[in-house]
Order: structure tokens, then sequence, then C-alpha cells
């Protein structure tokens, strides 16, 4: 199979034709009020009920509205859809749309030479160019003919299109962004029922919305059929994906799906406090909106009240969760404290951005792996668990909340900002087989004399009994103030703190023996292994897919568990002669792979705010098999 | 009061309590227990959450479920536990450093949302636990180790700050005033919503006689106003004083002097609580004539009661919640 773009020859050929692709890419750019998002998801959502796998990867400014036609206001949304089943959105869109000079002079650099440039021609005015500093109008200056340039007038065109739907004024221009969709679907063989059933339900409310955007997109797919507006439309036909039902989700939502999974798994009401902070607070409003549940969303009025409510949700027998990004982690450390004190258990999700400080509040980094490890004051272990992929979070919410009810800890999910808003086709679970993770509350004292011992531990699992308020008999003070063993009681004897030191590590480390091992993908004979973890996940499997499709043996294992590790994982790193770990961090596992087992391990490290590149892994995959 | 099968030392536990001797937070704890005892809740139902300070080892004095939290965190703490467990009887106990300084966010917030947590703030007017640093409630000018040449922060005023956030139960309450705190605890039990009781509490290591206008045998009966719902407001040996409201505030009056309709006829009950408000500003901490007692007790709707009737609304119209259906919410498709 392969996975580069064919290549159609359209200058001697009459008619249109329709070429087929095993994959494209497809980037559509504008201003952040163009609606660029919108389109995006909306041509995913038609890709996939067309059957295709997909792979999404929005980029948008952090500010809602930034100066419009300037470079920073640009936001994109960019989709790889494919006949096979794809790992990431792709490196280099074959198609790029462009609704302003500002947007085609930030992304055009990425279109891959030869691609098709669609562009919004009426915004290449003097001001717009000057704005995204252009000193000579690019669709004129020859330097876009490396490219097949699709010229569309949209705005007039937009403008007629809509004229009889009733909206007025500036609303008017506000279609164009379907009038691009229009295209789009025109130019990909899309099925159009998808997105005119998605407006009809969406603007239900504002029927001259809905005839205008219907009108739009209707208007830009004749636009291409009376026009033939390329000699060549495109068809990537349905992917060969298990049997199942599919759905497409992103990040967020799968989380939040997988929160919800959970409290029904474990037989308890669901609590997520929660501040707003980009990129989790989609998180939030999702379990909002999910109240027939019996969800209990709390808007915190801080980040510090947010791990609070969350704790004292713990304590009286919810599942607890808060949700974060970096920032909001930071502030919350001194809770998390708390719960590794108090034993209580809890989730705490950080949808990790770049950083430091406000960083770079929508791009994705993987910068928060040392920080959930040891982000907080005194010996305080817990588990951290990362979700690899928009749909694999909902299965790590769920893994999360079993380790942190069976052991009585608060545990850290990590998930980034390119799980969170990227989307892909997940196949749905079976709800009835879903685990059983519930953990039963203490109802009886367990010790002499009818005594309740808040920190008699479990022989096995070293968790203590959670008894929650309202249980008659095992009422019991819980504090940050160091515990006795067993009683629970305020204790500063130098013996105890030591043993409770211990005990807590002892715990957590004892999770390595209740979790899968790792598996190798691959060649489990190669030389090379590629050791990943979270959203890299893509960009690894497909990179080591490719050397392989050139004649080389690749092994890759992706870490779902940071901390602890798998039991097998030194065994496995082992056998291998060299060792690689790609991070969007400057080598965080790598330094934690090497002081764990003392085995060395070469970093391909990027921070910048944008995933890797599948071929940026592929070259340094081959470079050390060179060696 | 009801009757109640229990007795204060129901209440007890078996750590020793370790305030310093002639702390009045000894007085404190043993009127907790005792209305605890009176009020006849079964003890399983009650939930002490502190958060740091001499005043937030509370919990571990309190034979019932408690946490002693981290520091300012404990009206957070309890709204978590009394909006996932509207069935508790949820009380915090915090101190002007506690409640005021580092967590003065979260106090606001309990109050502004009207969760039904019970907070008691143990104001000192100092920093006991880490010896004697000036508090946020610490008079201008107090001389301690790290104010050497007088505190130059404007203190705040915790009464009129509850009712700045529009509390809807605040009260004010003197340590050695057993009666009158056992009232007020069980009012606002039964207040439906956020009850805020200040507490003044003498700290006699590091700020002894703070409160001495208001509980002094000679001071008192000039300083200290009884504020009774539905009585004029009136105080001095002999009855002699009366407040009234005119020119936008709270003034002290001769009573022989004011036209009797002017008077302040207290009531807690009144929606907007600009009136308590002027009360508030009577003092500026406890100096001069001083209001106790009930400055408002104005029902609302609690957070906790809107939360729980969201979701049977939600559940009414939606359907209890099924996952399945969840999954599938935003579209499929099948491959077969």
């Amino acid at each position: 199979m392969s996975d580069t773009i064919a290549t159609v020859n359209d200058e001697s050929e009459q008619e249109t034709q329709t070429a087929e692709l095993d994959r494209v890419v497809i980037r559509l750019a504008g201003d952040s009020g163009d609606g660029m998002q919108v389109a995006g998801s909306r041509f995913t959502d038609a890709s996939a009920a067309f059957g295709n796998d997909l792979a999404t990867l929005p980029s948008f400014p952090a500010e809602i509205r930034a100066p419009a036609g300037t470079l920073p206001g640009v936001s994109s949304f960019q989709v790889q859809i494919a006949d096979f089943d794809i790992l990431t959105a792709g490196d280099q869109p074959d198609v790029l749309v462009a609704m302003n000079p500002a947007a085609l002079k930030a992304n055009l650099a990425d279109l891959r030479q030869g691609g098709t440039l669609i562009v919004n021609t009426e915004a290449f005015n003097e001001r717009n160019l000057a704005k995204a500093g252009y000193e000579k109008n690019p669709l004129e200056d020859g330097s876009l003919e490396g490219y097949r340039v699709i010229k569309v007038p949209m705005e007039s065109l937009t403008k007629e299109a809509v004229k009889d739907s009733g909206v007025k004024g500036r609303d008017v221009l506000r279609s164009k962004n379907f009038f691009a969709l229009g295209l789009l679907a025109w130019l990909f063989h899309r099925p159009q029922e998808p997105t005119l059933e998605w407006v009809e339900q969406k603007f239900a409310a504002r029927p001259e919305v809905v005839k205008a955007n219907i009108s739009a997109f209707k208007a830009g797919y004749n636009f291409g059929i009376t026009t033939e507006a390329t000699k060549v439309t495109y068809l990537v036909k349905p992917a060969h994906l298990p049997p199942g039902t599919y759905t497409n989700v992103t990040g967020n939502t799968a989380l939040a799906w997988g929160l919800i999974a959970a409290a029904h798994a474990a037989k308890l009401p669901l609590f997520y406090g929660s501040y707003p902070i980009t990129p989790a607070s989609d998180i939030l409003h999702e379990l909002a909106r999910r109240k027939n549940f019996g969800v209990r969303t709390f808007q915190a009025e801080d980040e510090i009240a947010a791990i609070g409510a969350t704790i004292g949700a713990a304590f009286g027998g919810a599942l607890a969760v808060t949700g974060t990004s970096g920032p909001g982690l930071a502030l919350k450390s001194e809770g998390i404290s708390l719960a590794v004190m108090t034993e209580l258990p809890l989730v705490i999700v950080d949808v990790q951005r770049g950083g430091p400080s406000t960083g770079l509040p929508t791009k994705p980094e993987q910068t928060d792996l040392l920080f959930a490890l040891y982000g907080r004051h005194g010996e305080s272990p817990l588990p951290v668990l990362a979700a690899a992929s928009p749909s694999d979070a909902f299965d790590v919410a769920i893994e999360a909340a079993r380790i942190a009810l069976k052991y009585m800890t608060p545990v850290i999910l990590l998930s980034d900002n390119l799980i969170a808003n990227g989307s892909e086709p997940w196949r749905l679970p079976a709800v009835d087989e879903l685990p059983d993770i519930s953990v039963p509350f203490a109802t009886e004292p367990n010790g002499p004399e009818g005594h309740f011992l808040p920190y008699l531990r479990d022989v096995h699992t070293f968790a203590r009994p959670w008894a929650v308020p309202g249980t008659p008999g095992l009422e019991h003070r819980l504090g940050g103030l160091e515990k006795e063993a067993i009683t629970g009681n305020v204790s500063y004897d130098p013996a105890n703190h030591q043993l409770m030191t211990d005990s807590r590590a002892w715990k957590i480390a004892n999770i390595a023996s209740d979790i899968p091992p790792v598996e190798v993908e691959g060649d489990e004979d190669a030389s090379l292994l590629v050791v990943g973890w979270g959203s890299t996940l893509g960009s690894i499997r497909a990179a080591a897919r490719r050397a392989r499709n050139r004649g080389h043996k690749v092994a890759t294992v992706h870490l779902r568990y940071l901390n602890p590790f798998p039991e097998n994982l030194e065994d496995v790193l082992r056998s291998f002669d060299m060792i690689l770990v790609p991070e969007l961090n400057t080598g965080q596992l790598r330094r934690l792979l090497r002081a764990e087992y003392l085995i060395d391990s070469e970093g391909l490290n990027k921070v910048a705010g944008v995933p890797f590149k599948v071929a940026e892994v592929e070259d340094k995959i081959l470079e050390m098999l060179k060696r | 009061m009801t009757t109640s099968a229990y007795t204060r030392a129901d209440f007890q536990t078996d750590q020793e309590v370790r305030w310093c001797p002639g702390c009045g937070d000894y007085t404190i704890l043993a009127s907790v227990q005792n209305f605890m005892a009176n009020m006849g809740l079964p003890k399983e139902k009650i939930v002490f959450v502190s958060g740091i300070g001499c005043s937030s080892r509370f919990p571990y004095y309190m034979n019932t479920y408690g946490m002693h939290t981290i520091h300012g965190r404990a009206p957070a703490i309890a709204t978590g536990l009394a909006a996932s467990r509207p069935d508790l009887s949820v009380w915090v106990v915090t101190g002007d450093g506690d409640a005021l300084s580092i967590g003065g966010n979260h106090l606001i917030h309990a109050l502004r949302r009207n969760i039904d947590i019970k907070i008691l703030l143990f104001n000192n007017q100092i920093y006991g636990l880490t010896k004697g640093q000036y508090s946020p409630t610490s008079e201008l000018g107090k001389r301690t180790k790290s104010s050497p040449m007088g505190a130059i922060d404007w203190p705040f005023n915790p009464v009129a700050l509850a009712l700045g956030a529009e509390a809807t139960f605040v009260a004010r309450t003197l340590d050695m005033d057993r009666p009158l705190t056992q009232e007020i605890l069980e009012r606002a039990y039964q207040h439906q919503g956020a009850a805020f009781i200040e507490i003044y509490q003498n700290c006699n290591v590091f700020n002894d006689k703070a409160f001495i206008e208001l509980t002094g045998k000679e001071e008192r009966v000039h300083n200290r106003i009884d504020l009774r719902h539905g009585e004029p407001i009136v105080f001095g040996p002999n009855q002699e004083k009366a407040v009234i409201f005119r020119d936008g505030r709270a003034q002290v009056v001769d009573r022989a002097s004011a036209d009797p309709s002017e008077i302040l006829v207290h009531d807690e009950t009144r929606p907007d609580p600009t009136i308590a408000f002027a009360l508030a500003q009577l003092s500026h901490g406890p100096h001069g004539p001083t209001p106790i007692g009930i400055f408002r007790d104005a029902p609302r709707d609690t957070y906790e009661r809107l939360m729980a009737s969201q979701i049977a609304e939600a559940q009414q119209r939606l359907g209890a919640g099924d996952l399945e259906a969840l999954l599938r919410s935003g579209g499929t498709w099948e491959v077969t």
C-alpha cells in the first residue's frame, strides 16, 4: 500500500476526470472568524460518513478574534482522508484553501509542491495584502507557479447565492465558508447530505441562516460543476476498517464520555470540578451537557478550588475528577499532595499545551510529563497515564478511574492539545462489556472494640478503606498532617513517617503488577526500537511503517503507563540494540528510562508547538539504521 | 432545641486537645460540642472541614467525620462535599488568616453560591500557629514581628465582607458568650444555604485582650450592641444609645434626642443587604460600639438544590443517561 498521493496530468484532458487517490491531505485556512473550524469539521464528518479513515489537526490562535486579516489571526483545520488506516493528519497538505492573503502566507510553505490551491480572490485587495505583509499580489506576480491555483471570487458568488435567504449586512459573507465547503465537496466527491442535515439542525432556530448556508454550499458545489474549476476531481474510496459501528470523535469528547463510562462501571456518581482553561474546557462543556447521567459539574472559582472541591467529592464517595492544562496543574499541586496524603481516589486530567507560563495555549506539547510525576512537594508518588489518540482517551479515562479507585490514590491522566481537538473514527466499544471497576465502601469497623482504622491497608493493594460520611460508626478524621499507620491519627514519629513514606511509594510501585505488559509492534527482531507515549503514536507508527515499506526492520513500543512502568519494559528495552525516543519535549521520557533502568536511548525532540511530521521521525529512523 | 440521645462526650475524641491553655478555642469547642449534642443530628451525618491554623485543628477534636485540609481551601473542599452529598451537614472551621488571606477567594465564592455549608471563622486578629504575625484583621498600626513599625494594611471587616458577597446568613458572636454562640449555631444549622459566623476569639498568647471592649465587665455594657430581630437597635447601660440610619450610613445617637421613628428596627430578613452592611460598618474591628448577633438571615435558593433540580430536569427531559446512545450521539456509520 502506498501512502503517497497519486500524480495526475490534467493539462491534456478535455473533460473533468476523476482520479483515485489512496489518501489526501486538505487544509482550510482563513481568519479566525471565517468559520474554518466549522468547515473543516463538516468536511471531516462527511468523509467519515463516506467511510474514509481520517485524522484531523485543528490549529487556531489563542485570541478569539485576533485582528482580521493578520497573520496572528489565521485559523486552520487540516484533515487527512484515506482508503486505509492512516495514523496522522498528514505532514503536508495536498490541497490548501486560503480565504485571504494572511492565510496564504501562513500556510503556503506547507503546501506540497504541485499541490492544489483554492483562493478567495476578492480578499486579495491592497488592504489585506498589506496586512499580511505582501508587497506584491501573489496571485499576479508568478510566485504561485508551482501550484495548481483555482481562483474563485468567493465573496461575490456567496453574496449572489444568499441574496434571497433573508440574512443581512455582515451576516451575508459569513456563509462563504460553506461556499468553500461546497466546492471541496464537489472536488472530492463528498456526499452532501451530512452537511445539509447538520446545517438544518444546528441553525434550526434561524431559518434564514439555514437557507443562506445551504445556498452557499450548493453554489460552491455547482460552481465546481459549471465552471469546471479544475479538470480533475478526486475520489478517495472508503477504507477497509475492522467491522463495527463507528463514530468520529475528538479527544476531549472521548475523554468526557470515558469519565461517564467509568462512573457507570464504578457504580458511582461522577463529579467534575474544573476551572475554564484552554484546551481542557471542552471536557467541562461536554460533561455539563450530560446532567441526565447524574453528572455533577462544578465550575470552580479557580484551579485550586477545582481540585479542592474534587477532593471533597472524593471524600463523599463520588468518582471525582478535575481537568486542566499545565498552568492549572501547577496551581493544583498542593491539593494533589493532600489527596496523596489522605489517600483519596481522584483523577486529574492534564490536557498539555505549550509552556512555560501561558506559553502556547492552543498548541500541543508533551512537556508536563516530569511535572506530572514529580511536581509536588515531599515524596508524593502517584500513577501517571497518557492517552495516545482521540479515541484512546475514552479507554484511558476508564483505566485511570480503575486505578484511582482500586488503589485509593490520585491519578494524573495526560492528554494534549493534539488529542483534545483532533478527531478520528472510533469503533464503538460494547457498553455491556465495560469492565466492572466498582470498589466496596467500608461499612463495618475493622479494628478491635468496634474501632475504625482508616489507615489499615489491604494486604494486596495496600489501599486504605474508603469510608464515606454518612456511614454510622466509621467517623474518622483525615488530614494533611502525617498519619500514623493503621489508626490514621496525627503522628510526628520518625519511624512512622519513614514507614508511611515507604508504604505510599510501594502502593504506587505495586500497580505495575496490575497493568498489561507493553506490546512490541512491528519487527521484534529489529535492531531499533522506537519508544513513545501520548499523541506521538500516529507519527511514530506511520514513520515505522514507511521505514518497513522501504525494507527496514523497526519495532515500536507505546507507553500508556508512565508511572509505574509496565513490569516487562526493562526486558523489552534490553532486547534491542538501539532505542529512539521521539517526544514533543526536550527528552523527559528518555530521562525517566535512563533513571529507572540505566538504559541509554537517543532522543528526537521538538518543542515547536506542532506535532512531529511523519517524515521527521522516518528520517531519524533511517539515519539510525544506517549506522 | 430538640431532644437528643447524645451528650457532649459523644462528640469528644480520644485525641489530646493541643491548644494553648487559656485559648478561646476551648470555649468554642465546648459550645459546638454542646450544640451538636443538643441538636440530635446523627453524628455520622456531620462533617467538619478545616484549613490550616490553630483553629483548623478543630476537626481532630470532634468525633464526627472530618478533614483537616490545606491552607485556605476548606470552603472549596467543603463545597465539593456538600454539592455531591446534600444529605450531609458540612461545617467549615477557619481563622482570619486562613479564610481572609490565603483563602479569601474560596470564602467569597462559597458565600455567593449559597452552598449549604456553615463557616465558623475564629477571628483572633493575629497569626497564632506561625507565632504572631499580623493578620488581615489586625488593626492598622498593629506592631508584630512582621510589622515592627506597625501594620500598614487596612484590615478586613469580616462581616462586611460576607455581606458584600451577599451571604444569606451572617452573624457575629464571642467565644466567651456560649449561650449566644449556641443559639447562633442552631440558627445557622436551620438556615438553608451558606452561613457565615464570625467568632471573636481571644488569643491569650499573641494578642491577649483584643476583644476586651466587648468582653470586659466594665467595657462591654457600653460597647456591645445586641442585635435582636424585630426590636429597635438600642444599647448602653440604660439603653440610652440608639442606632439610626441617616445620610446613607448607620449612626449611634443619644436615644433621647432621636425621633423614635428613626431608630432602626433590626430585620434579619431584608432581601437587600444594605442596612446589614451599614450596621457592620458601625465598628471596624472590636472597638467602640460593635453589633453582635445575627446581621442577616435572608433565604435564597441553595447551590446544591439548584444543581439537583437541573439534574432532575435533564433526566425528565432526556431520560436517564443511556451510555450506548451517548456514544452514538455524534452520528455513526457501519463498517461491514
